[in-house]
């Protein structure tokens, strides 16, 4: 049983009050979070007054919701009424929304007991989430090493039990990489599966929020929860491949799971290793291996690299000390009040993308650099759509190793570039990918391994996933951190 | 300046921006009234709070499109948003969702008096900045403007005088505000001008340098920024000079232009497909639907009331300046002998109670065009005479009240054909020695026929018809 299911349980038979969960919760994260640093800000009195208002409800025998009181948190880009929302910038210090994110209103909506603000790399961008203005927050499988980015807070709470889920963001792999590290589940949806709306944008055309959990019966509540089309967001569809809880431990008997060579390209044999053998479990369950070229993945890194610092140029243009956040001191009109402002607030990775971002968009590079990743997006799109005719789903590592030591991802940004080469491709073609804890390395750290679906096809990888989780459940480690329900 | 030995062609296009008088504005449900305490025409959308999203309001697309069709421009069947990204304190996201790659409204023209089509190269639609405001030597943002939905007009370089400029700004304002998608004013900048400037040698066909004066708020402005504009660089390329490419700005109380930024110094807007807005598809029946509902347009309209109603060309410009003017004579005209007559009326007693331009768009008169219709029948059918119905439609606009009020039964009561004819064979009877005269040849001696005639209807009968009548009786 997963956790929100067990919680929901506890709750219904008043096992224990939501109240005292909450509370529960709240005292784990005092005890660790000075160690995991997966928390930027915790809501201690909000939660406790929905737990309380959880709690009035189960007394008066009335109906609760499979989400309703159970502890979670969000990635600190999605917009809380009243509650600071800094992307871990000192450019939003201090910012208070006035609007909550669609996501928040939803799961607001049905009594979610939000326990804190989750910490990431500044504006989603980076891999280690070291590149956070509150530092980075760490490994529950081990503290000297990174829970990974950027979603890094969110994975680390999950894995840490100091949140029964959370909801992350994924551009590049945010939420599957820092999933894949810490070994937990992560769904990267479908774009526009999710609404974007209240989502402090990176890179708008490859953003997608998705839940991070502890299991994936928990991915599939939460993801069928959120993904309801918006109205504020034009470029959302809602869950167009229906509800996916249901759906969950249909034989897959026959199932075509293809593996393309080239993921496994550059791969440490470690982590090789592992997916292959989960490759062997799916046999075992009557699925098909087919093995195919996808030679187009070796451009996904540029193209990423390229539409997302573009979009993100633009994006980060708005933080200028004007209307909200960080404003320097010292200033002698309002150009230099905005170029100091933007100097001191923003941190080196984010200057790295928005100058990179900038270039590329720039008159006399704009059909060298942002014109030519688009047209390869549409064929690296073309190559997923050709590579499903002859498989049902795909099958990759999430990330080439496992969670690095502390310091290791700032000395070499372009090394740490490389971790994301086998999640972009998802993004640059919108599809939807699930990673899933497969294995360990001979440190016991975790491995991971994603399934890569069809546009919509939720349902279908969640499945697979599932029956990958029934078969092999000793890859779905604890942690010593945290609440044990 | 002395005698120039080569005479100087004046070049210019205009790219024109319009405020599009939607309810609310083009991303957000927000109101696009013009005015209010800053920033109250706000939320989180137009005023760009991290994480909000932009939603395209279709009424934007409908009314570009009513904007396309009344300037002959091909309606695209799919367009695109663009970022146009800049940095300024009044763009609260520091870029301006706008149209590149592909706007909406392909081609088009304005059609000049003489007959010279101005070419447009297209209509895009995008959202209005906000404003700054400099107060006690501090400066305040106000977003109420931000998010307002407008069209900018972008014509290609084929205006040659001043007089043509002024002409198609004039052409290009009363069109849209005929359509009803904008009121077009100037001075509360609903209407604004970039006026981009060249000259060349006369039979030169190579154009020459261009620069470009921003934000031109009135037409007086307009023709006397293009003058210095075009003298100045006369000047410069006589004197062996070269006009450098720049953006300017026109200083009103000098009237002279001075430069804003060099081509080096031009933004790199770096323009990009907004991620956050999808393609705009215009189906086909949506541009057939809203073509039907298009008014017919002035030009046309001018075209008509002269050729089908013989009404003066510069009569018929002043009944097709405002669309509200055009429909009154419309409906005054059902069933009337002479739409000429009705056209006098207007332009000469109704327009001295409507002074200014504005009232005159707004036309709302006393005098109902059912009630002038009224009015012109009398005179049509012969009941009461043209001096009556002046000084009645006078009566009428006064006090708003229809011409029966004040023509009683006895006022219309002798001018009817047996009336008349009554009238006439009591003065023949009545004056046997002018009949006699008029007999032997004296033909003055018909007046006295006539005006006895005019005295006994008390100046209500037709004289011509009354003299037409006594020959008939005495000749």
């Amino acid at each position: 049983m997963g956790s929100i299911a067990k919680i929901h349980e506890m709750l219904v038979k008043k096992e224990i009050s939501c109240t005292e969960l909450t509370k529960s919760y709240l005292d784990e994260i005092e005890k660790s979070n000075g160690t995991l640093n997966a928390y930027v800000c915790v809501t201690g009195d909000e939660a406790l007054k929905t737990a309380a208002a959880v709690d009035k409800k189960i007394a008066a025998g009335e109906e609760i919701g499979l989400l309703e009181g159970v502890p979670m948190t969000l990635k600190d880009n999605m917009s809380t009424k009243g509650i600071d929302t800094t992307c871990c910038s000192k450019i939003l210090t201090g910012y208070k929304p006035i609007y909550d994110a669609t996501v928040w209103e939803v799961l607001k909506a049905q009594n979610a007991v939000m326990l804190g603000k989750t910490n990431m790399d500044e504006f989603a961008m980076g891999s280690s989430c070291e590149n956070s203005c509150f530092g980075g927050a760490m490994n529950p499988f081990n503290e000297n090493h990174v829970a990974g980015g950027s979603s890094g807070g969110v994975a680390s709470a999950v894995g840490g039990n100091i949140a029964a889920y959370g909801l992350g963001s994924d551009t590049g792999g945010s939420i599957r990489q820092p999933a894949s590290f810490c070994g937990v589940v992560g769904l990267k949806p479908t774009y526009g599966a999710v609404s974007r709306y209240g989502l402090i944008a990176y890179a708008s055309s490859l953003d997608q929020i998705g839940p991070i959990t502890k299991s994936v019966e928990d991915a599939s509540i939460v993801f069928d929860a959120i993904a309801k089309q918006d109205k504020r967001d034009s470029t959302s569809l809602g869950a167009v491949g229906g509800e996916t809880y249901s759906k969950l431990n249909n034989d897959i008997k026959g199932m075509k799971i293809g593996i393309a060579r080239e993921y496994l390209d550059g791969v440490r044999d470690d982590v090789k290793e592992a997916v292959l053998a989960a490759a062997k479990v799916y046999e075992s369950l009557g699925a098909e291996i087919v093995y195919f070229d996808l030679p187009v993945l070796k451009f996904a890194l540029p193209v990423y690299y390229i539409i997302a610092c573009a979009e993100a140029s633009s994006n980060l243009g708005r933080y200028d000390g004007i209307r909200y956040g960080y404003k320097t001191a010292h200033y002698t009109g309002t150009h230099d009040m905005i170029c100091r402002t933007r100097s001191e607030g923003f941190g080196e990775e984010v200057k790295r993308r928005i100058l990179l971002g900038t270039y590329v968009l720039s008159a006399g590079y704009y059909d060298a650099y942002y014109k030519k990743a688009t047209d390869l997006r549409g064929t690296i799109i073309k190559a997923f759509n050709d590579a499903f005719e002859h498989c049902d789903v795909i099958l990759a590592p999430t990330v080439p190793m496992t969670a690095f030591e502390k310091g290791h991802a700032t000395s070499d940004p372009v090394e740490t570039y490389l971790t994301d080469i086998c999640t972009v491709p998802v993004n640059i073609a919108g599809l939807p990918g699930v990673s899933i804890p497969c294995g360990f390395n001979a440190n016991g750290m975790p491995i991971g391994m994603q399934l890569i679906g069809k546009s919509f096809g939720e349902a279908q990888i969640l499945n697979a996933a599932y029956r990958y989780q029934q078969a092999a459940p000793e890859q779905f480690k604890d942690t010593k951190w945290g609440v044990k329900l | 300046m002395g005698c120039k030995a080569v005479k100087y062609e004046l070049v210019s296009g205009f790219e024109t921006h319009i405020e599009l008088s939607t309810k609310t504005k083009i991303f957000c449900g927000c109101t696009t009234q013009f005015g209010g305490e800053p920033n109250t025409h706000c939320c989180p959308v137009c005023i760009g709070l991290p994480g909000t999203l932009p939603v395209l309001n279709r009424e934007v697309v409908r009314f570009a499109i009513k904007a396309g069709l009344a300037v002959h421009g091909k309606i695209a069947d799919v367009a695109k948003m663009d970022r146009k990204n800049y940095c300024y304190p009044d763009l609260a996201k520091a870029y301006q969702i706008s149209q590149l790659y592909e706007p909406l409204i392909i081609g088009g023209y304005i059609e000049l008096n003489s007959g010279r089509k101005i070419r447009l190269h297209h209509i895009h639609i995008e959202e209005d900045a906000g404003k700054l405001i400099h107060q006690h030597g501090d400066t305040y943002v106000d977003y109420n403007r931000g998010g307002v939905p407008l069209i900018e007009i972008v014509s290609e370089p084929d205006i040659r005088s001043i007089d043509e400029a002024k002409e198609y700004v004039e052409k290009l304002q009363q069109v849209m505000r005929w359509v009803g998608i904008s009121d077009c004013k100037m001075q509360e900048g609903s209407m604004r001008c970039d006026v981009n400037i060249s000259v060349r040698p006369e039979g030169a066909e190579k154009f020459g340098t261009r620069t470009e004066i921003k934000n031109m708020n009135s037409i007086t402005n307009i023709a006397r920024a293009m003058e210095y504009e075009y003298e100045r660089q006369v000047d410069l390329i006589e004197s062996g000079g070269k006009v450098v490419q720049e953006t300017l700005r026109f200083d009103d109380a000098t009237g002279t232009t001075s430069s804003m930024r060099s081509k080096e110094d031009a933004h790199d807007y770096r323009y990009f497909r907004d991620p956050d807005l999808v393609t705009i598809t215009v189906p086909r029946e949506e541009v057939e639907e809203l073509r039907a509902q298009m008014p017919e347009l002035p030009g046309e309209k001018l075209e008509r009331y002269v050729d089908e109603y013989e009404i003066p060309e510069k009569d018929a410009a002043l009944l097709t300046k405002y669309r509200n003017i055009s429909e009154y004579f419309d409906k005054a005209i059902d069933g009337v002998k002479s739409p000429k007559t009705v056209s006098n009326f207007i332009i000469g007693q109704i327009f001295r109670r409507v002074e200014t331009e504005a009232d005159k768009e707004v036309f709302d008169v006393a005098v109902s065009p059912a009630q002038l219709n009224e009015l012109v029948k009398l005179l049509d059918s012969g009941k009461i005479r043209n001096n009556l119905a002046k000084s009645t439609l006078e009566k009428m606009l006064d006090s708003g009240k229809g011409a029966l009020e004040f023509i009683s039964e006895s006022d219309m009561g002798g001018v009817d054909d047996n009336a008349l004819l009554e009238l006439c064979k009591a003065a023949v009877e009545g004056n046997p020695k002018a009949v006699e005269d008029f007999r032997n040849g004296k033909e003055k001696a018909i007046k006295a026929l006539v005006g006895n005639v005019m005295k006994n209807s008390r100046g209500k009968a037709d004289a011509m018809a009354a003299e037409a009548k006594i020959k008939e009786l005495i000749g």
